[in-house]
């Protein structure tokens, strides 16, 4: 198992949520939209300069800041 | 007894379109998150009993997290829940997100009724639900439906009735999911097919590059199609009907009136060269319908069209991934695009559709901008019509006036204004090809608006111009005017009486200016401060309302300040 952030996963790649290093407005929000401990995600794409990534979760499909997605712990089979 | 209906659910589910089934009322549905931000109540009848619907904004969950979601907690929880039903509206191709929100409301002991809406649209993505599992699990009735086709709503009614309070023990947001996991394994099974050309067209328009050259077509294509509807409605329909049918008749009440004196000058205008022109003889007849119909019109139809058509296949919120970046440099996020773009309708939906955005202080930017840098259609129609007749450089030159004007002064609000703005997370909805007909409702609905907003003001501006003019009651203003008007922006004193104008509208504005006989120097410089200039009375009251007095004076100075330097600037930098 290895712990990264969503902003160092590759795009294409599944990984599972580890934790959500917010405040708990930030953790509200993320879990009522479907991110939250545990959950797989697929990162889809990532924008340059600091721009957005965009992830799926289940069928949907959540575009995120880039200071957000940092925020964002996964754990990946290695 | 049932009395009121709330209409709940997750963002872009489609509530609004369910509201205007039950009720008849006609609201404005897209496809994008964050299309209603306010509360709209309709009625309808079950036997003699007269019940209210009220269509409120999508949310997530119970606790919000921007001012169109506070809107919809806030009136669900003063609701009494004994007279009131709950309508949960569940988006079926995203059913485990969905039920998050259900799962809240049942707890919360309101009756609830769950609607399974977009249900033509599973089996096709392959995904297949057993709903009669799903109301045994949660406990609820649960309806299937499609809106856009009406399928189900009458079984909808039907079971009104049978939404009971079933509360449960509160669940923390953790076991909230496992719950929800257990739900789907049991009602939901997913079938493997291939990747359809749709899927392969959602998934390019996010991705960085694909993305951002895709978008450079789209609103490529858009701009244009915009300039082929609008002139192609000008030249073959509206023109034509006006010089043809209705000059015709003018031209015996010009005679009936004795060309000339009082009530001439108010309702026919000035002659020219013995003709009456539309386009210069100002009366309430002549000008003033032709400016409305013939030159703004066309272009608000055709405006309306495209981005109804964007707004509901659902481009929109993928324009805002690729400007997040770009935004966030002027204090905003990528979702203020979506705004900006209905600002460039009519600033008043754009300025109240920034309650999507989370803060205060995103807010104020947003609506500054709007109403500095983003020209609603009817002001652009004008623009076009008349300063491009001098050639598309001049119209391009206003167009990169205003931009260059969002950059920077957005950039300095962003810079000088205290607080941080917050991160962008915005759901991307699939592309939806909605029937034809609703587009054409939703469009017919937008210029009803316009008109009706639009043609009073203008008439009874022009008359009142006209008015004052006759008896010369504008020379005192002019003349306080005109040091600034004509020292400083190079333009003769009578165009004040079209900048003071603009207060009440823009496209009458640039009107005025029409028998001026400016040079396109003097038009490019009066039409950029049309622009930018005070907003006109329906924004303004739009703004007082959602900033308050203290931001809108705020925003109103800094409007006048940019006028002013603007204006100058480029009469001292261009040579004519």
């Amino acid at each position: 198992m290895k712990k990264l952030s969503l902003i160092k996963l590759k795009k294409n790649t599944k990984a599972r949520v580890l934790e959500i290093s917010g405040g708990g407005n930030l953790q509200h929000k993320m879990m009522s939209m479907g991110i939250y401990p545990g959950k797989e995600i697929t990162k889809v794409s990532h924008f340059a300069l600091r721009g957005p990534v965009t992830v799926k979760v289940g069928r949907s499909l959540i575009a995120l800041g880039h200071s957000m997605a940092a925020k964002i712990l996964l754990e990946k089979e290695s | 007894m049932i009395k009121r209906i709330l209409l709940i659910g997750n963002p872009n589910v489609g509530k609004s379109v369910i509201f205007s089934r039950l009720t008849g009322v006609q609201v404005i549905s897209s496809n994008y998150p964050g299309t209603t931000v306010g509360i709209t109540r309709g009625y309808f009848k079950i036997g003699e009993e007269n019940i209210e619907v009220v269509d409120l904004p999508g949310t997530y969950s119970f606790e919000p997290t921007s001012t169109a979601e506070e809107v919809a907690v806030s009136l669900l929880k003063e609701s009494s829940q004994d007279e009131t039903v709950v309508i949960d509206i569940i988006d079926a191709t995203n059913l485990e997100r969905n039920l998050f929100l259900t799962l809240e409301l049942i707890e919360q002991g309101y009756p609830v009724i769950a609607c399974l809406n977009m249900c033509d649209d599973t089996e096709h993505r392959g995904i297949h639900l057993d709903t009669r599992k799903l109301e045994e699990l949660l406990g609820i009735p649960v309806i299937p439906t499609c809106a856009v086709t009406g399928v189900g709503i009458k079984f909808l009614l039907e079971r009104l009735i049978e939404a009971k309070p079933r509360p449960k023990k509160p669940l923390s947001h953790e076991m909230r999911w496992q719950e929800i996991g257990r739900i789907i394994q049991e009602v939901q099974q997913l079938t493997h097919r291939h990747h359809t050309l749709r899927e392969l067209l959602e998934d390019i328009s996010v991705r960085p590059l694909s993305g951002l050259l895709m978008s450079i077509v789209v609103v490529y294509t858009c701009f244009k199609a915009v300039r082929f509807f609008g002139e192609s409605l000008i030249n073959k329909i509206f023109d034509p009907v006006f010089t043809d049918l209705y000059l015709p008749f003018l031209d015996k009440l010009s005679s009936f009136l004795g060309k000339a004196g009082f009530l001439h000058h108010l309702v026919i205008g000035e002659l020219i060269n013995g003709k009456i022109d539309f386009r210069q003889s100002m009366g309430v007849l002549t000008t003033a319908p032709y400016i409305e119909f013939a030159m703004v019109l066309p272009y608000v139809i055709s405006f309306y069209f495209m981005l109804s058509l964007l707004e509901d296949i659902g481009y929109l919120p993928r324009l805002a991934i690729l400007l997040d970046n770009v935004l966030h440099r002027l204090g905003l996020h990528g979702y203020a695009i979506i705004p900006v773009l209905l600002g460039f309708g009519c600033n008043v939906p754009g300025i109240l559709s920034t309650r999507v955005l989370e803060s205060k202080r995103e807010r104020f930017i947003a609506s500054t901008l709007i109403s500095i840098g983003v020209p609603c259609v009817p002001l652009q129609a004008m623009i076009f019509g008349l300063l491009g007749a001098f050639g598309g450089f001049y119209v391009a030159g206003v167009y990169l006036v205003l931009f260059s004007l969002l950059i920077i002064i957005g950039a300095v609000l962003n810079f000088t204004m205290h607080g941080y703005s917050p991160e962008f997370l915005l759901e991307i909805p699939p592309y939806r090809f909605p029937p034809l007909l609703l587009l054409c409702k939703k469009l017919y609905f937008r210029i009803k608006g316009f008109l009706m907003e639009a043609v009073p003001i203008v008439l009874m501006g022009v008359l009142a111009i006209n008015i004052l003019l006759y008896f010369k009651l504008f020379d005192f203003v002019t003349g306080l005017a005109a040091p600034v008007v004509k020292g400083l922006f190079g333009l003769p004193r009578e165009a004040v009486v079209a900048l003071v104008l603009g207060f009440f509208r823009k496209d009458v504005a640039v009107g005025m200016l029409m028998p001026l006989g400016l040079n396109a120097k003097q038009l490019f410089i009066a039409a950029t401060l049309l622009a930018i200039s005070f907003p006109c009375i329906a924004t303004f009251v739009v703004l007082w309302k959602e900033l308050g007095v203290k931001d809108l004076i705020k925003a109103t100075l800094i409007m006048i300040i940019v006028s002013i330097i603007v204006g100058t600037l480029l009469n001292c930098c261009i040579l004519t």
